[in-house]
Formats: structure tokens, sequence, C-alpha cells
């Protein structure tokens, strides 16, 4: 897919810049003219709108860091100054704050959706794995941001998460300590944890250029998960994606202007408009609703080092996904058993988030382990054993093939 | 020729290796300043300890007050909270141990080691639960738990995050965390004052 470029340069500055640093050629190559399947649907506008997010969340937080001071006496306040002193400080807040909403939601269907049409297979590896890998440093990016106002639920959201490195055997205590800058969290957690949160989005940046790389080196998957076999089953990325993908973070941005305008507050905890007070924990707590699922499997195991293992387990199985996975077919759409047990999973990961939410007492205890136990079935034993077992459906010859076929026959006029 | 090639490998190999060495050993030493300034400062170790006056602690009272960060439960216990304690056997703790910086290392978890003779109405512990470190609510009369489940005891600690459940002397006895709440280190200076930390 990335054979010589077509560029040519038409001025003879062009010409001159282009023999010194060949960067037009590089953007038409990759941005404008690269050879996309036609049939790509709107599951797959996720990753334009994910690229969309990560540029509001670096705008609005390099612009909340100008007003923003982080230390213990003085953070809480200076969120409530931005809020009510800064001029848009509070439109800049609630973009950021619910920003990272949409940026999660919209992860979690780039995520299923190349679970669906097996997008980590063969020979997409490596985009997969960096894909959980800037994954993993959202969630961390996010937690540290959560911290920073310095509310109760910061607090102690904090405390827990930092504490679940204390079921490290031998060296926990010392990691904690270590990770604290002190024996709780305090003055220099918050220094840190701020440095840190400015510090990562510029490195998930460089994991979505590298992860842009690992995809354009096989081109885009599609949704017949067959390979691109001539020109005939392409289009140029612009203008027919940039225009797809643009309607797309338009709908989305209707989604994100609703919470922000109607309900800025909704996702959030009103417990964390109250200071942290290290003395009392607050009756319920709970972390934002994107990492419920993995608190309800950490709060299924009745130990501490096993639910800790349990947790961080279930997002490291999706590094080796793409070897769990034994059908040679990609696409869901051509696997009827597959399908139905995608679709479960889906819900067993909803499931998981709404037990998350729920005190950890009673049948929701029992719940949560019934599901923590089919998470990591479907991935150890199901996903296994249908790639063996199941019949797949014929695939179609080509993408143009499918495309043509799925056409309704024009009725001639007359 | 061969011995040439044989000769010059094993002197490059020599340079090679010493240079690395020197390489790796440099990067380590300078990587440990780096490291090491996460950790808790001079500031942060000063404040070391904290004198707390027991005389206006009622029976059945319990404060909570800040040491290096951390709540500590300070609890005037009741004639029938420490004999509660006393009661249960060893075999059915979940946590043998007394992790009681007032008793000696690997004591066993009775009620007289997490407390200082003749002082056993006074319980002091971290509040600071052992699962995830949560505060666990104790001493609330609209809260009443059951420490075991099927029993009709009450009195203890409760962690409200992840649900587990301390007895009368902050040890474990039902939920994800691993030990007995911490008895930090501390003395009597007077017959109602304490000092907790060195």
């Amino acid at each position: 897919m990335s054979g010589p470029s077509n560029y040519q340069p038409k001025s003879a500055l062009g010409r001159w810049v282009h023999e010194r640093l060949p960067i037009v050629a590089f953007a038409q190559d990759h941005l404008m003219s690269f050879p996309t399947p036609k049939n790509l649907n709107y599951w797959y506008a996720f990753g334009g709108i994910l690229a969309v997010m990560l540029v509001v969340q670096l705008i609005t937080g390099i612009v909340l860091a100008m007003h923003y001071t982080a230390h213990v006496d003085m953070a809480f306040s200076s969120v409530e100054h931005i809020m009510r002193d800064v001029n848009y400080g509070w439109l800049l807040r609630y973009m950021h704050a619910n920003g990272a909403s949409m940026f999660f939601i919209a992860v979690y269907i780039h995520m299923f959706k190349g679970m669906y049409y097996g997008s980590y297979k063969a020979p997409r590896e490596i985009l997969w794995m960096i894909g959980v890998l800037i994954y993993l440093i959202m969630m961390a990016t996010a937690f540290m941001g959560y911290v920073l106002p310095w509310g109760q639920m910061s607090f102690w959201g904090a405390k827990v998460i930092t504490n679940l490195f204390s079921a490290i055997p031998f060296f926990g205590e010392a990691i904690t300590t270590w990770l604290w800058g002190g024996f709780s969290v305090d003055n220099p957690t918050i220094n840190r944890f701020y440095a840190l949160h400015y510090l990562l989005p510029f490195v998930l940046a460089g994991l979505v250029g590298l992860h842009i790389w690992a995809l354009h080196v096989p081109g885009n998957g599609n949704p017949t998960g067959i390979n691109v076999k001539s020109s005939q089953d392409t289009v140029p990325f612009h203008p027919y994606y940039t225009m797809k993908d643009a309607f797309a973070i338009v709908v989305f941005m209707l989604l994100f202007a609703a919470f922000l305008f109607f309900a800025p507050n909704y996702l959030g905890h009103a417990v964390n408009y109250l200071p942290a007070n290290p003395l009392v924990t607050p009756a319920h707590i709970v972390p934002e609703w994107y990492y419920l699922p993995f608190y309800a499997i950490l709060r299924a195991i009745p130990d501490k080092l096993g639910g800790v293992v349990a947790m961080f387990g279930s997002i490291l199985i999706l590094f080796v996904l793409p070897w769990l996975d034994t059908s040679r077919v990609r696409s869901g759409t051509y696997r009827p058993i597959f399908k139905q047990f995608f679709w479960i999973f889906v819900l067993v990961c909803i499931g998981l988030g709404y037990l998350g939410s729920k005190p950890a007492e009673g049948l929701y205890v029992v719940f949560s382990r019934i599901l923590t136990a089919y998470y990591f079935l479907h991935f150890i034993v199901i996903l296994p054993l249908i790639g063996l077992l199941e019949t797949p459906k014929p695939l179609p010859s080509s993408i143009s093939d499918d495309v043509l076929a799925k056409k309704k026959p024009m009725v001639p006029a007359e | 020729m061969s011995t040439a090639v044989h000769a010059d490998v094993n002197r490059r190999d020599f340079l090679f290796i010493a240079t690395g060495a020197a390489a790796a050993v440099g990067a380590a030493l300078t990587a440990w300043p780096f490291i090491n300034q996460m950790n808790p400062d001079a500031s942060v170790l000063a404040m070391a300890s904290i004198e707390v006056d027991l005389a206006p602690l009622a029976e059945g009272q319990e404060i909570t007050i800040k040491w290096r960060g951390n709540p500590v439960i300070v609890r005037h216990r009741t004639l029938k909270e420490i004999e509660a304690a006393k009661a249960v056997p060893m075999a059915e703790l979940k946590d043998p141990v007394a992790r009681s910086e007032v008793a000696n290392d690997g004591d066993p978890a009775t009620d007289e080691n997490r407390t200082v003779k003749g002082h056993e109405q006074f319980l002091i512990m971290m509040g600071v639960c052992t699962h995830l470190g949560c505060v666990p609510q104790g001493d609330n009369p609209a809260k009443e738990f059951a420490v075991v489940e099927g029993s009709t005891k009450t009195g203890g600690w409760f962690c409200p995050c992840h649900g587990s459940h301390y007895d009368t002397a902050g040890r474990i006895r039902k939920g994800p965390a691993p030990e007995n709440l911490l008895v930090p280190e501390y003395k009597y200076l007077s017959d109602t004052k304490i000092q907790i930390g060195a």
C-alpha cells in the first residue's frame, strides 16, 4: 500500500522543498490518495473521531493548565476559580471533563469494532497491540486527570487505585510509598500526577502516529475481512473518507454537545464537589463509568492480590487476542457462531459495568463473579474453540463483488 | 590467518564489553536520582510523631486523628467489646498475625498483642483498610453490622469501599482485606496521654 509516490510538485518552490523534505508527498500519500477499501461502514469512522477527541483534550487541557494550581490547599479552589471567574472557564472545563467520557465512548466502540471484524488478525497484530497500549495509557491519563480537582472522589479514587500496587508481593508497600512520595496520597502525589497528566497525552499522540503507520503498511481492513485485490476495491481516502469521517464526527459532536450543554455533570459524581478529606471515605465510592467493568472484576475476586491480577489481566489479555482467535476468517459477518458469542461478550462487558457501579454485596457479588468468569472464558476457551469448530459462510470473491451484490438491481424506466 | 582473526576478536570483544559495562553502570547511576526523587522527601519524613490526650474520651467514644497524612482510629472500648474480642478463638482469624508495632514481629493476633498492657480499653490503630486504603467506619449506631456472617455480633469496623469487616480488636474477619488493621508504634507518656510515632 505504500508504493512509490505519485506526487509531482507543480511549482519551482514545491520542487525545491520536495527535494529537501518530501513532506507534501508524505501527506498526499497518507492523507489524500491513500487507497482505502470502498466498503467501509460508519463503525470505521471512530478512528477519525478518536483523533479529533485527542486534539480536543490536548487543546482544552493546555488552556486549563494556565489556570489550575496543583497543590492540596489550592487545587480544589483553583478548579472552582476556573468554573466561576475565568472567562469561559466553565465551558473549557466541561469540555475537558465530558471530552474524556466521549473519548472513552469512542474508544470502546472502536475496540468492539476491531473485535467484531477481526481487525487484530494477521498482518495487523502490531497495529492492534499498539491500540491496546494506547488504551492503557488513556486509562492512566484519565485517572490522573480525575485526581487533579482534589474532590472527595478524586482523593479516594487515587488512594484506592494506587493501593492496587500494594498487592504486589514483597515490594508492594515500597512501590506505593514511592508512587505517593509520602505515607498517603498527599501534596507530592498531586504534583507528580499533574506533571504526568500533562506529559502522557503527548505520548499518546506519538503512539497514535505509530498506530497509523502500522495501519498504513497493510492498509485498512474492511467489513468483509478479505484483502484488497485490485484498484477496483479501493477509493482514495480524500475526498471519500475525509467526507464520510467528517459527517460521523459532526454527529458525534452532537452527542458531545448534548452532554456538554445539557447534562455536564451527568457522568460525574456529586461528591467530587466536596473538597478532599483524608479522614473520611465517601459512603459509596465508584470510579468513573469507563473503569466500571474492571472495577467489578477487581471486586469479584475475594482476594486482594487475586483481584488486582484479574483486573489487570482482563486488559492485558487483549494483547494476545490475535493468537487466541484461531479462525482464519477475519470478519464476524461470515462467522455465524462467533457473531452470537460476540454480542454476548458485549452484553457481559456492559453487565460488568453495571455491577461495578453497585455496592459489593449480596447478589451483585454473585453476578460479578459469574460475568468475570465468562469474560475470561470468552478469550481463553470460547474464541479458540469456535475458530476450530465453526463452519464459516462463503466469502465474497472480492470487495467489489460484495459491494455490487448488495446493490439492488436497477429497475429500468418504463 | 585464523589465529590473527581470533586474537583480534578477543581484544575487540573485551573493549566492547568493557565499554558496554561502563555505559550500563553509568546509566544506572544516573537513573537512580531520577527514580529516588519520588520517594518521601525530608519534609515528609520530618512529620514523624504526634501526641494525643485520651482523657476526654469517654467509654464507647472514638476519635480519628491525622498522622503522617493517614487517619488513626483511637477508640475507648466498652467492656463488652473487649470481651467479644478476647472470646474469638485464634483459629477463626483470617490473619493470625498481630500486625502490631506495640508487640513483637509475628506475635499472634490476640487482643492483648494489639493493645498496651494495662490500657486495654484503648485501641489505637491505623484507619487504613488493608485492602485498598479506605477508612473503615465504626461506632455508628445506625449501621450495626454482623462481623461474621450469620452471627448476631455487632461492633467493630466496616470498610464501605469493598466490604471488609473488622472485629472489635480491628482484626479482619470477612471481606477482601488480607491483614488486620495496623497498630502503629506508640507509647504512653502518662496514663492519659500517648505519643504516636517515634
